[in-house]
């Protein structure tokens, strides 16, 4: 699903966040990506999503190949790939309903079908009875959660989280992972970046260790 | 194809709510594009208004021939026979120098005057109406006639209206180059408002592409809000104009009053209407395409 073969990613200046990574995520794997702020997680991670492109190597993203990807192409990848961020991302002129909606509005679905697919995806993260609410009033692992429901709600084949327990309390931390891990159960790909060692322990998923922009066995 | 409306009148939707929510920016950027427009506008139809005027005052052209005083009446007759069986003459009209007198005694108020005149100093004349209302045509009968005998003087009366026609050409110019440089200055404003929204809505850019919006979506909603800026500042012109034009209709009333005419300014035809608002729109449309193709590939996510 995710393969990535002798990747650099040197940025200008002559710095290397990435130095010849070689790795593969099979379908329906859940792994974690960890190692110390300034590894290069981060860079990884924008690496699969065409935020940023590969220096030398080169990053398969469902037999996409990053480097050679056009930019008129890059929404179409994005589209099957679910985004978490650590900062959520969310927008605050509109309501919860709204956010979750954006991505079926930029992908055009009919709006009754829409609307159905965003009421299911905030019941997934316990958030429907303040669909009408505006994000602002949410907390930290509310906000979090309400990122997670934009990015399921299209049915991505991938999710990407990075550092989604950044800045939680322990009880948020672990609700975000049971719904990691319910949709690792049918069948969706993640990558979830974390330095939380506790999470670590509690699953036993493959981790991938970044130091200093290496990966480590 | 239901989707796709449905999805161009949500962006419709969303633009008349984001021009609602800074009402007093988004007026007074109206009124800044409908005065640009209103002023080629309303030289335009100035213009329009004058041509017509001139139009109605020349009516059909026709040809004075003043006679020598010292032809005589048999001479005189032979001209008017002459006149008649000419092929680009419809008909004549004979005005003798009595006459002549009488109506100059009539109309100008100078009876007074023309009363102490001792003689006659006015001439016999033939009123000649030409078939062709072709310019050059009756320019070509004038000179003919020039050429003939007996005749001190031949004028025709449509020269003024010759000369204003030009007068007119050099006015619709002006108006042409004014409309160049406003339109320019719409496109700037539209430019600029167009540059604001891109940077107030960084975050919601920045978030659609990482979402996978492609730069079309994106595009949009700030390409039907120049088209809608520019349509709504072309009908502010329109009405702009339209007040003008009743205020200065009051006034002209009475001033064709002591005329004795009924002139009044007509406003835009209903084509001229439709031109102007698709055009202010497409101006609008332009200045937001421009800006958009300027500053939306500055934002990328990172």
């Amino acid at each position: 699903m995710i393969r990535f073969n002798q990747v650099y990613k040197r940025y200008p200046g002559g710095y290397a966040a990435l130095k010849n990574l070689s790795f593969d995520i099979a379908e329906g794997e859940m792994a974690f990506l960890t190692g110390h702020s300034g590894a290069g997680k981060s860079t990884l991670l924008k690496l699969i999503a065409a935020i940023e492109r590969p220096s030398s190597g080169s990053v398969l993203v469902n037999g996409q190949n990053i480097g050679a990807l056009k930019l008129g192409a890059v929404p179409y990848l994005r589209r099957n790939l679910g985004l978490i961020f650590q900062d959520h991302k969310l927008l605050f002129d509109r309501n919860l309903f709204d956010n979750v909606m954006l991505p079926l509005q930029i992908v055009g679905f009919d709006h009754r079908e829409s609307a159905r697919r965003v009421r299911a995806a905030l019941d997934k993260v316990g958030l429907l009875k303040r669909e009408k609410a505006n994000p602002i009033s949410l907390s930290g692992g509310e906000q979090q959660r309400l990122c997670i429901a934009r990015a399921i709600v299209n049915r991505p084949t991938i999710l990407l989280a990075d550092e989604p327990t950044g800045n939680l309390d322990a009880e948020s931390a672990n609700d975000i992972m049971d719904i990691f891990k319910s949709f690792h159960q049918v069948g969706v790909t993640l990558l979830i970046s974390t330095h939380d060692e506790s999470v670590l322990r509690q699953y036993q998923s493959r981790t991938l260790t970044l130091k200093q922009g290496e990966l480590q066995s | 194809m239901k989707g796709w409306l449905f999805q161009h009148i949500k962006v419709m939707q969303f633009t008349l709510r984001r021009l609602r929510t800074t009402p007093v920016a988004s007026l007074l950027n109206i009124v800044v594009i409908g005065i640009a427009l209103s002023l080629p506008t309303g030289g335009y139809i100035l213009l329009q208004n004058v041509q017509q005027l001139s139009r109605q005052l020349v009516g059909t052209p026709q040809i004075s021939v003043f006679l020598s005083m010292n032809a005589s009446q048999d001479e005189i007759a032979a001209i008017g026979k002459q006149l008649q069986q000419h092929p680009v003459v419809a008909r004549i009209e004979f005005v003798p120098r009595e006459q002549a007198l009488q109506q100059l005694q009539k109309s100008t108020g100078l009876s007074d005057v023309v009363g102490g005149l001792s003689q006659n100093p006015l001439p016999h004349a033939y009123i000649v109406y030409p078939k062709t209302s072709d310019a050059r045509e009756q320019e070509k009968l004038r000179d003919e006639l020039r050429t003939w005998p007996r005749l001190e003087h031949v004028q025709l009366d449509s020269e003024w209206a010759r000369k204003l026609d030009a007068l007119l050409k050099f006015g619709r110019l002006a108006v042409l180059i004014l409309a160049a440089l406003l339109s320019f200055a719409l496109i700037a404003i539209t430019f600029n408002t167009i540059r604001l929204q891109i940077l107030t809505q960084r975050d919601e850019i920045e978030v659609a592409k990482l979402i996978g919006a492609s730069n079309g979506f994106i595009r949009r909603p700030f390409l039907y809000f120049g088209l809608v800026q520019g349509l709504l500042g072309g009908a502010a012109a329109w009405l702009i104009i339209a007040i003008s034009l009743a205020l200065l209709n009051i006034s002209l009333a009475d001033m064709a009053q002591l005329y004795a005419s009924n002139f009044s300014l007509h406003h835009l035809s209903i084509g001229d209407s439709l031109t102007l608002l698709v055009f202010s729109a497409y101006l609008g449309w332009l200045g937001a395409l421009l800006s958009v193709a300027q500053h939306l590939w500055q934002i990328e996510p990172r």
